[in-house]
């Protein structure tokens, strides 16, 4: 049997687009020198533009003086500090209504989701009226309606005073008016520290205790109480504490004096407004995505349960749900991710998130639209990364263990 | 007791009774609700509360609604008549504003001599996706499906006819060039000259020679200026434009993300984590601060383009993230199927992979559009008069000025009533391209 002698390897150009193994590295090698050009050609235009204009990228502006106030400081800010102090309030003002707004999302959603499937036809049409209605109106018009009908449609202060038409809530320690809602606030007295001690202790110690009766229910079967324990053991201790050491920690009430409300907490307008609109908006997702990921679970699983002996409530708790959250963590986690971005959304009610201060009055005042974008761009940037890394390890561990 | 059972105590009865009626608790509106709403005492609770909810919302809702005034100049003119023919302190909704302003509402500060053309490229629009949406439509309609920006281009904004058709001419010229090209040049030199000829007629040929005719042959409408396009015109134009551009777009960045290509691949995995990692009202600031300082020194282009252009990016990156998807979920299968049928890339891709993957990310692109086009309100804040920044103007005329609901709940249903079609339409799609047999 006679040997074929293999064709002779020759390069020919040709062979760079026609060959396989060497056409995706033309590709890749146009592709980049295009992608190479175009950011030349960018970089190119910005550097003649700013030359032009007479700046030069510079980042300084952040340690010089702001000089404006800002309506709501979680950290202490007055307007002689500086423009990056001004946009570290604007940053804590985006993650506290982010954070408050991803709670009430969850639980809204996770509500309305579940009693959604409900058999009873008067609530799952609710639920459904709720979830079309909220989703098919663009994010903007809730926020600016809430806002309306918190600043028009609330009792003005003086309202409260005697023979005012307005009342107070919850015996007297929670007003709403046209300017905020205003609640009760704590005053941390001597000896606080201990009692949050004491309170993070005791928290520790209720997820000790549940960890110990899942693993003494896996190992021998026996069933200890799980959820009225757990919760006594959280705040027992803490209440005990309060008045072992002389009730360190007090609330102090919003009263009428003059012309508005004094003490206690002002949560003003706009944050409640951008926090309502912001849950109601996102939770109506999250209730599509609870929904999906309850029906992804099939109908044999909990059949399956049942001809096992399963109460109704510990087959949904026990094989239902740890299933269902498997199709509802990621969709979950990318609803988390818009709350957050469209918590910037905060430019129509006027909150002084971190669009409002770095991206706005910063930008305006100190003209430097290139640096405060690119900053407030990265900002957003790096928030998304953080969550979604965040919440992926979650998922992962929450993710079937497959061989 | 008689003989026959006396000698006989089994008993048969030897006739059929007649079909009982059900137990009256076990039978229509009655069993209905016993199930649907009473089944245990947490269901009666939710349906009480639930019941109560609607009562309480509606009662308060409905007089507002029921006693509305259409016909009135202004707010305070609105008041009197309702304090003159109704009783006091009724609620009475002043819809007048609607129909003294639906107008602007609607097309913003669009001459009013012009509105026809809005009007007729809705018209035309809608008439011309119907051979994309429907399948059983003549496919060769898709022809004239794909001639229609041009013509809604030139309805809008007006100015010479010459112009968009210079520039569709240039569709057909690289067509030209690559069915004719193609034999003379090869298969490389067709798709260079397909790409680089049309490019060249329209950097060096297409505006003079628009001009040039349209000295010789005026023909043309009145030019509206993109600062005059304003409330759910705007909102669509740049919502459809937006969804055109950025579905092959996405598909486009989803293939780059899956590709096997380490530069694509990294390159089109940032573009999509950059554009989604920032709200879209920061892309819009860029767009409307920064944008001129990337482009040559004195350009200045349309603010409404720049807009168009940066809703199409941001939507083709979620866009892609959906088709990526849809790419995932396919078993690897139909990959490996393509390959062994001797397919290359592009053939394997459109003729196995992508019609599936699409039908399953169907749902998740229309939810995308249905996002983009209630995003398109964003624009307020750059400048742009969509239909939540005609509130305002309209708020700021003496005649409305402290009139809030009216407006919301005009825009809100308008809103609702397009994007709820659109979902209809995905569920509707979703069912008729379910091949599973269940």
């Amino acid at each position: 049997m006679s040997v074929i002698e293999a064709p002779k390897e020759s390069f020919r150009l040709s062979q760079l687009i026609y060959d396989t193994r060497y056409r995706s590295m033309t590709i890749q090698v146009i592709t980049l020198a295009l992608i190479c050009v175009g950011i030349y050609w960018l970089v190119d235009n910005l550097l003649a533009n700013l030359d032009n204009l007479g700046l030069e990228p510079d980042f300084g502006f952040l340690s010089s003086r702001a000089g404006y106030d800002i309506g709501q400081t979680l950290i202490e800010y007055d307007n002689s500090m500086s423009h990056g102090r001004a946009a570290l309030v604007g940053i804590a003002n985006t993650l506290l209504v982010a954070v408050m707004g991803c709670v009430t999302a969850t639980i809204i959603g996770v509500l309305a989701g579940v009693l959604r499937l409900s058999k009873n036809w008067v609530i799952s049409r609710l639920m459904a009226f709720y979830v079309e209605g909220i989703r098919n109106v663009p994010l903007l018009l809730w926020i600016v309606l809430v806002y309306a009908v918190m600043s028009e449609g609330m009792p003005q202060p003086k309202d409260f005073r005697e023979g005012g038409d307005a009342v107070m809530f919850f015996s007297d320690s929670v007003a709403i008016t046209n300017r905020g809602i205003y609640i009760p606030g704590p005053i941390w007295g001597e000896n606080s520290g201990i009692l949050i001690a004491v309170f993070i202790a005791s928290i520790i110690g209720a997820f000790a205790y549940r960890r110990y009766a899942k693993k003494l229910l896996f190992d021998t079967g026996r069933l200890l109480p799980m959820v009225w324990p757990a919760i006594a053991m959280a705040f027992v201790p803490v209440i005990v504490a309060q008045f072992v050491l002389g009730q360190p920690v007090t609330l102090s009430y919003p009263e009428l004096g003059g012309f508005n409300f004094k003490g206690g907490i002002q949560i003003s307008n706009p944050l409640v407004a951008l926090w309502i609109a912001l849950s109601l908006y996102t939770g109506a997702f999250i209730a599509e995505i609870v929904r999906a990921g309850i029906m992804a679970v099939s109908n044999g699983q909990s059949e399956a349960a049942f001809a096992l002996g399963m109460q109704p409530n510990r087959t949904m708790s026990l094989v239902v749900l740890p299933q269902a959250m498997r199709v509802i963590i990621p969709p979950l986690i990318s609803q988390f991710l818009n709350l957050t971005k469209n918590s910037s959304l905060a430019i129509a009610v006027g909150y002084p998130d971190v669009r409002a201060t770095l991206g706005g009055i910063t930008l305006n005042q100190t003209g430097r639209a290139l640096e405060c974008m690119l900053l407030l761009g990265l900002f957003y940037l790096a928030l998304s990364l953080i969550i979604s890394f965040v919440m992926n390890l979650y998922n992962n561990s929450m993710k079937l263990k497959e061989r | 007791m008689d003989n026959a059972t006396a000698q006989n105590p089994s008993y048969v009865r030897e006739e059929m009774l007649a079909q009982a009626e059900p137990p009256l608790g076990q039978k229509g509106a009655i069993k209905w609700l016993r199930d649907n709403l009473f089944s245990s005492v947490l269901n009666s609770i939710l349906t009480i509360v639930s019941i109560w909810f609607v009562y309480y919302i509606l009662s308060h809702i409905a007089p507002w609604f029921l006693n509305s005034i259409w016909d009135a100049g202004s707010l305070t003119e609105c008041r009197e008549i309702r304090d003159a023919t109704m009783p006091a302190g009724t609620s009475a909704a002043c819809f007048a504003v609607i129909s003294d302003r639906w107008e602007q509402l609607l097309f913003g500060f669009y001459p009013r001599s012009e509105y026809w053309r809005p009007v007729l490229a809705l018209v035309l629009m809608v008439v011309g996706i119907m051979p994309v949406l429907f399948q059983s439509i003549d496919r060769k309609w898709l022809v004239a499906s794909a001639s229609l920006p041009f013509v809604l281009f030139f309805l809008l904004w007006g100015g010479s006819v010459w112009l968009p058709i210079a520039i569709a001419m240039g569709f057909v010229l690289g067509y030209a060039v690559n069915k004719f090209g193609t034999p003379m040049l090869g298969s490389i030199g067709g798709a260079l000259a397909t790409v680089i000829v049309p490019l060249l007629y329209w950097i060096y040929v297409a505006g003079p020679l628009s001009g040039a005719i349209h000295s010789v042959l005026p023909i043309g409408l009145e030019f509206i200026q993109s600062k005059d396009f304003g409330g759910f015109m705007l909102s669509i134009v740049i919502g459809v434009a937006g969804i055109v551009l950025s579905l092959p777009l996405g598909i486009v960045l989803a293939l780059g993300r899956q590709s096997d290509m380490f530069i694509v691949n990294k390159l089109s995995t940032a573009f999509i984590e950059v554009i989604r990692g920032v709200p879209l009202i920061v892309w819009l600031f860029t767009a409307s601060l920064l944008l001129n300082y990337f482009l040559p020194p004195g350009t200045n282009f349309d603010l409404m383009l720049r807009v168009i252009i940066m809703v199409t990016l941001f939507s083709a990156a979620y866009i892609a993230e959906v088709v990526r998807g849809g790419l995932a979920a396919l078993p690897s299968g139909q990959y490996e199927g393509a390959n062994s049928l001797g397919l290359d890339y592009w053939q394997s891709m459109r003729l196995i992979i992508l019609p599936q993957a699409l039908k399953i990310s169907i749902p998740g692109i229309v939810n995308t559009f249905i996002g983009l086009f209630k995003d398109t309100t964003l624009v307020v804040f750059i400048g742009l008069l969509d239909p939540i920044g005609l509130t305002n103007s309209i708020r700021s005329s003496t005649d409305w000025n402290g009139i809030y609901w009216e407006l919301y709940v005009f825009i809100g249903l308008m809103f609702f009533i397009f994007c709820f079609s659109m979902g209809r339409y995905s569920l509707y799609l979703e069912r008729k391209l379910q091949r599973e047999h269940r």
